[in-house]
């Protein structure tokens, strides 16, 4: 066995290993494959946002020779997208409810792209259309029932320090001072730049799925419901996949769905690539959020009760609902000590096309608002505002909401710290901007925020997946890394060749990362929340020593799989939703300056300081790299990115008008990582994917409120919401 | 199949649009050709990408002095590298070239593009009206001038004729006593479509405001300018004029709510912009 | 038929003159480095080199590229050596999911061949960098890796001249 060279260990920056192939534009995507005896794909959609579909009509005048037509009425198993229940359908059935605009309701395939947009708009829906239910209010009032008698897809109620709300009140009542704020988060475009995109053929009575996504099993598990087959009648493949930030995690079982119907029905291949405006209509997006928040206490200023109520909008069908307001309302009282918190939370049914997994899931809603909060806080008690975070903050010992017993890998000092040492003095209040017209006066303000995200699934989620993973001894000293994990940019592929390279003690050269595919890989889980360097990477790490060893006990070959096993002393009830919600958690703080231009009422970011508590960097350039992508996607979320409903539809489904931060939004990021080794992570590893994504909404907020002197709750904090707050400006 | 033509010059470009004139004019396409897939395919397409004669910035000697005279043809990139307009009181002609769309689209699009299009979001039309521009227009029936001021005769609605193209923009001289500015308050910093824009020149002679062009754009159906406020501070001190812009901006203009902004937000901006204009110059 | 020049080779196509220039590069030339990423213009995805200058493809009708010459992300490395840009990218890390890389490439091999930051301290030049760079939109690395990288490439290029 070689010993591996220092520079290619874990703690490295080992270039990625798939990085030639993306910057020569080798990497094949889905869109890439040959479309030699590929059919073309195309979904008719709703215009309305609640009705019955009553008919699905084809103009007489087109020429149908060579194009194929689905509807529900060809679905042979459960017309059903499988994921947490059943409620929706793959296409709506004559006769069924539309739930919201762009819903699918029929598909064609055709030889060309033009022949299937053309065959698209010849198929016409006839929906009986009523009223539509388009607030959280609306569904809350539940006069339209829409999901049961309530509306409700998911409700929590957690406990902790009191059993009643007498005694909750009571709590409340006793403190010194009560801040008391709502907070709404808008929704917010994935706007990964690889369309959704998937292929299905069907060969020797199988059906083969490729595409663009992040969970190949949940793909699988819908396919086999569906179609009403075994599982190896259906295969799943992962192709290279142009991001995800979870708008892939659930979405492309739908789409999965669409192309196997065609397809068996063509008797050819069917590729389904989206629209850019197709894509941000009628995908899921994050879930908007309004959150009710109390914070009482005590003439120190330490909480002695915490309140939240967390209302989310889940859209027209459940998905994956409940596990996103799960999260929210168990980051909800924040990483800050707390005898009694009461934590509330509902995520209701409207006919807005469905919310889904976004990078955060709940957890960035519900940080906005204890932020927000915990800031109010430091102002009325003219406290430096991270001197009180610092005071308040979770740290080893401590419990958190759920009465988690806090254990090691607490990075609280370390992040908060980080951001103390480089902070320096904060910006004057007042200056100026040379701009091309002339000098403009600008109003600087400096926000902080502190922050955790969990790593992993809640509670027993982890046990329940049984995530695992192979590795394999290949003839010729190679070894292969066979899970079902997916690089969707975040650089899984390359870490984990560094952790089986480690563990191995060989050349990073001779680790093959297997492309996921459901016949060849076992199921190790989603690629989500956070999990996989923590969690799949301890089981390469594992299956890689083990292999090591028995390789070194003279076993020719071994193939060795792991399987998920928790840490001890992680006890989760799930009917209170008390007790060790997640394994271990990540940590952060950050810092932000702004100016707001005294002509435009834009807001500039002009600095960003991110200390992110990672356990260790397998990676530390990867993580660099997921750190300052998520926070621009949070800063983005902050002052940019807008989602505009107009009666139920996304009224700017397009790029120019649903826009992301470009080169020149984007300040320079100063990115601390700080290492807290978690014990039960992979050379101490915890997640990074999301806790970047959670906490720099909020600093930006702060930041305004600090520059111009009144509280802005609510995001995108656009600039025509900074012009009419003007009149409620402090003087400087 | 779409036809398609290249003229190898401007007459034969005249003689192929008398001849078609629904066929498409097609020159850096940066408008034209978005989300071409979804669009009725054109009968035709005249060609006039770099066609010689078209093209070009250059400053010549023009009936009353020096004027610079940009060919429709030249891109937005030519434009804001070109020497003889950046060290220049046409400089907003480069400012606004630089925040139209980014690199990829300022190396396509042309001014006469911006000027047939005429999008009440035109990043470069209130610089044509400040700088009162006049557009050389031709066909094979010979050649015309058309005060840029003149050129817009509702949303999207020009004065070209069917067999018209637009030649060239002439710009003429300003005097040292008259200043130039440029604003594009957008989405964001790049890649934005315009909520208030505008530009102005301003002539001060013994601290008086002696004359003022100004013009906005994004809050009409076409680009406009804003004689209210031209007359409100013509006449006043320099250091007045601000404040009697900001007056004379309240009941100027009526901009819409839309999907990107709202009328609010661009009344207070456009009267800062505008203010902005003026105070510049003190400074 | 329409003839022009891709990365250096004369190709020929039979495609209407209004097919643009993004699907007949991926579709009759299989030169599938060019990605779409939106259809409008806004992303840079699809970005090209016309005339040696950054264009986005799905903007330009392929008949408007007869007798000119195209540049495409496989046309940047010279044989099996990576353009500068490409190996910086890698080395910085400035790619992740890769759906933008080849766009940001073939622009900023546009930035570096042209040296436009030469001689401009660096500061100066991320600024410089982010505009020129605006019409790529990366939605995983929040750019700071891809500047890196460019003003890498340019500083090696520079210093090799």
């Amino acid at each position: 066995m070689v010993n591996q060279p220092r520079a290619n260990a874990v703690g490295t920056s080992l270039p990625r290993v798939d990085g030639v192939a993306k910057v020569t534009g080798r990497a094949a995507y889905l869109d890439d494959y040959d479309l030699t005896g590929v059919l073309i794909g195309q979904t008719v959609r709703s215009t309305v946002a609640y009705g019955v579909l009553e008919a699905i009509e084809r103009d007489p005048a087109f020429d149908w020779s060579d194009i194929v037509v689905v509807t529900a009425a060809d679905i042979t198993g459960k017309n059903v997208v499988l994921l947490i229940e059943d409620d929706q359908p793959a296409l709506v059935p004559i006769g069924g409810r539309v739930m919201h605009v762009d819903e699918a309701i029929a598909l064609v395939a055709a030889p060309t792209r033009a022949r299937a947009i053309a065959a698209a708009a010849a198929v016409k829906p006839k929906i009986r259309a009523l009223p539509p239910v388009l607030t959280m209010a609306a569904a809350l009032a539940a006069d339209t029932k829409l999901y049961g008698e309530t509306n409700v897809y998911k409700e929590f109620l957690i406990r902790k320090g009191h059993a009643t709300d007498a005694e909750l009140e009571a709590a409340i009542a006793s403190a010194d001072e009560l801040i008391e704020g709502t907070y709404d988060t808008s929704a917010q475009e994935q706007m990964y730049i690889e369309p959704q995109a998937m292929q299905a053929e069907w060969r020797d009575g199988r059906c083969h799925i490729v595409g663009s996504m992040q969970c190949p099993f949940y793909v699988h598990k819908a396919m086999k419901a569906l179609l009403a087959c075994g599982p190896d009648d259906v295969i799943i493949a992962q192709s290279v996949t142009g991001g995800g930030f979870g708008g892939k995690e659930e979405y492309p079982s739908m789409l999965a769905a669409h192309v196997a119907l065609l397809a068996r029905r063509a008797g050819k291949p069917v590729r389904i690539v989206y629209d850019r405006e197709e894509d941000i209509a009628a995908t899921t997006k994050r879930h908007p959020a309004r959150v009710h928040h109390r914070l009482a206490v005590n003439a120190k200023g330490e909480p002695v009760a915490i309140d939240v109520d967390v209302l989310m909008d889940g859209g027209a069908y459940l998905t994956l609902s409940p596990v996103v307001l799960s999260r929210g309302v168990l980051h909800a009282a924040g990483p800050y000590r707390c005898p009694v918190t009461r934590i509330r939370g509902r995520v209701v049914a409207t006919n807005h096309p469905p919310h889904g997994a976004f990078r955060g899931f709940g957890a960035p809603q519900t940080t906005f608002a204890y932020e927000r909060q915990i800031q109010k806080l430091a102002r009325s008690r003219f406290e430096d505002p991270l001197a009180l975070r610092s005071r308040l903050a979770l740290r080893s010992g401590d419990t958190t909401a759920t009465n988690q017993l806090l254990g090691a890998s607490v990075g609280t000092d370390e992040v908060i710290g980080a951001i103390e040492r480089v902070a320096g003095p904060r910006p004057a209040r007042s200056g100026t901007r040379e701009t091309p017209s002339g000098t403009i006066g600008v109003r600087r303000g400096r926000g902080v925020a502190f922050y955790f995200h969990g790593a992993g699934f809640t509670g027993s989620g982890e046990q329940r997946l049984a995530g695992r993973c192979t590795v394999a001894a290949m003839p010729g000293g190679q070894f292969e890394v066979r899970s079902s994990s997916t690089d969707i940019g975040q650089g899984a592929i390359t870490i984990f060749v560094q952790l089986a390279a480690q563990a191995l003690g060989v050349d990073p050269s001779l680790i093959t990362v297997v492309d996921p595919q459901t016949d060849k890989v076992p199921d190790s889980g989603p690629t989500v929340a956070s999990r996989t360097a923590m969690v799949v990477g301890g089981l390469v790490e594992r299956a890689a020593r083990e292999v090591r060893e028995r390789m070194a006990a003279g076993e020719p070959l071994p193939v060795v799989t792991k399987q998920y096993e928790p840490p001890p002393g992680i006890e989760w009830d799930d009917a209170t939703y008390t007790g060790s919600a997640y394994p271990v958690y990540g940590w952060a703080a950050c810092l932000v300056d702004i100016s707001v231009d005294l002509d435009s009422l834009e807001v500039q970011v002009d600095r960003c300081v991110h200390a992110v508590d990672v356990g260790k960097a397998i990676n530390p350039v990867i993580v660099k790299g997921q750190i300052e992508g998520g926070t621009l996607q949070a800063l983005g979320w902050a002052l940019l990115e807008n989602i505009v409903y107009k009666d139920g539809r996304v009224a700017n489904a397009s790029m120019t008008n649903c826009i992301v931060p470009t080169f020149a939004d984007a300040p320079e990021i100063e990115t601390v990582i700080v290492e807290v080794p978690y014990p039960f992570g992979p050379s101490g590893a915890k997640g990074v994917g999301e806790i970047p994504m959670d906490g720099p909404a909020a600093a930006v907020a702060n930041a305004v409120e600090d520059a111009l002197g009144c509280a802005f709750d609510s995001i995108p904090i656009l600039p025509e919401v900074v012009a009419a707050s003007r009149p409620k400006w402090s003087k400087l | 199949m779409t036809e398609y033509a290249r003229p190898r010059d401007i007459d034969e470009a005249l003689a192929v649009r008398a001849q078609h004139a629904d066929w498409m004019v097609l020159a850096g396409a940066t408008d034209l050709m978005v989300t071409a897939n979804r669009k009725a395919v054109p009968v035709g397409i005249l060609d006039l990408w770099r066609l010689p004669g078209l093209g070009g910035i250059a400053v010549e000697r023009g009936v009353d002095g020096k004027e610079l005279v940009i060919g429709a043809g030249a891109t937005w990139l030519e434009v804001e590298r070109a020497a003889v307009i950046l060290e220049s009181s046409w400089r907003p002609l480069a400012l606004a070239a630089r925040e139209i769309g980014a690199l990829q689209i300022q190396a396509r699009a042309t001014l006469g593009g911006n000027v047939g299009t005429s999008s009440p979001v035109g990043d470069s039309l209130p610089v044509l009206l400040a700088l009162d521009a006049e557009l050389e227009v031709a066909s094979v029936r010979g050649r015309r001038r058309v005060p840029y001021r003149e050129w817009c005769t509702g949303y999207r609605k020009t004065q070209l004729a069917a067999d018209e193209l637009i030649i060239a923009a002439h710009f003429p001289e300003l005097g040292k006593a008259t200043h130039t500015t440029w604003r594009k308050v957008g989405t964001r910093r790049a890649q934005s479509i315009s909520k208030v824009m505008g530009a102005a020149a301003i002539t001060v002679e013994g601290g008086i405001v002696t004359d003022a062009r100004i013009a906005l754009g994004a809050v009409a159906d076409r680009p406009i300018r804003i004689t209210a406020v031209e007359s409100a501070v013509r006449g006043v001190p320099l250091s007045l004029a601000p404040d009697a812009a900001r007056a004379a901006m309240r009941t100027a203009i009526k901009p819409i709510d839309d999907v990107r902004s709202t009328a609010a937000y661009r009344r207070d901006v456009a009267e800062n912009v505008v203010a902005r204009f003026l105070s510049g110059i003190l400074s | 038929m329409i003839s022009f020049e891709v990365n250096g080779e004369r190709r020929e196509v039979h495609a209407s003159p209004w097919k643009r220039l993004l699907d007949v590069l991926r579709e009759e030339l299989r030169l599938t480095g060019t990605k779409e990423g939106c259809g409008e213009g806004e992303c840079g995805a699809c970005t090209v080199l016309l005339d040696a200058e950054p264009v986005n493809s799905c903007l330009v009708a392929v008949g408007q590229c007869a007798d000119r010459a195209v540049t495409t992300v496989e046309g940047l490395a010279t044989g099996d050596v990576l353009h500068a840009v490409q190996r910086a990218l890698v080395t910085c890390g400035g790619a992740q999911c890769g759906i933008c890389t080849p766009g940001i490439a073939v622009c900023a091999s546009h930035v570096v061949d042209r040296g436009l930051i030469t001689g401009v301290p660096d500061v100066e030049a991320r600024l410089v960098v982010r505009e020129l760079l605006a019409g790529n939109i990366c939605r995983c690395t929040g750019y700071q890796l891809i500047v890196d990288a460019v003003i890498t490439a340019a500083r090696e290029t520079e210093a090799a001249r």
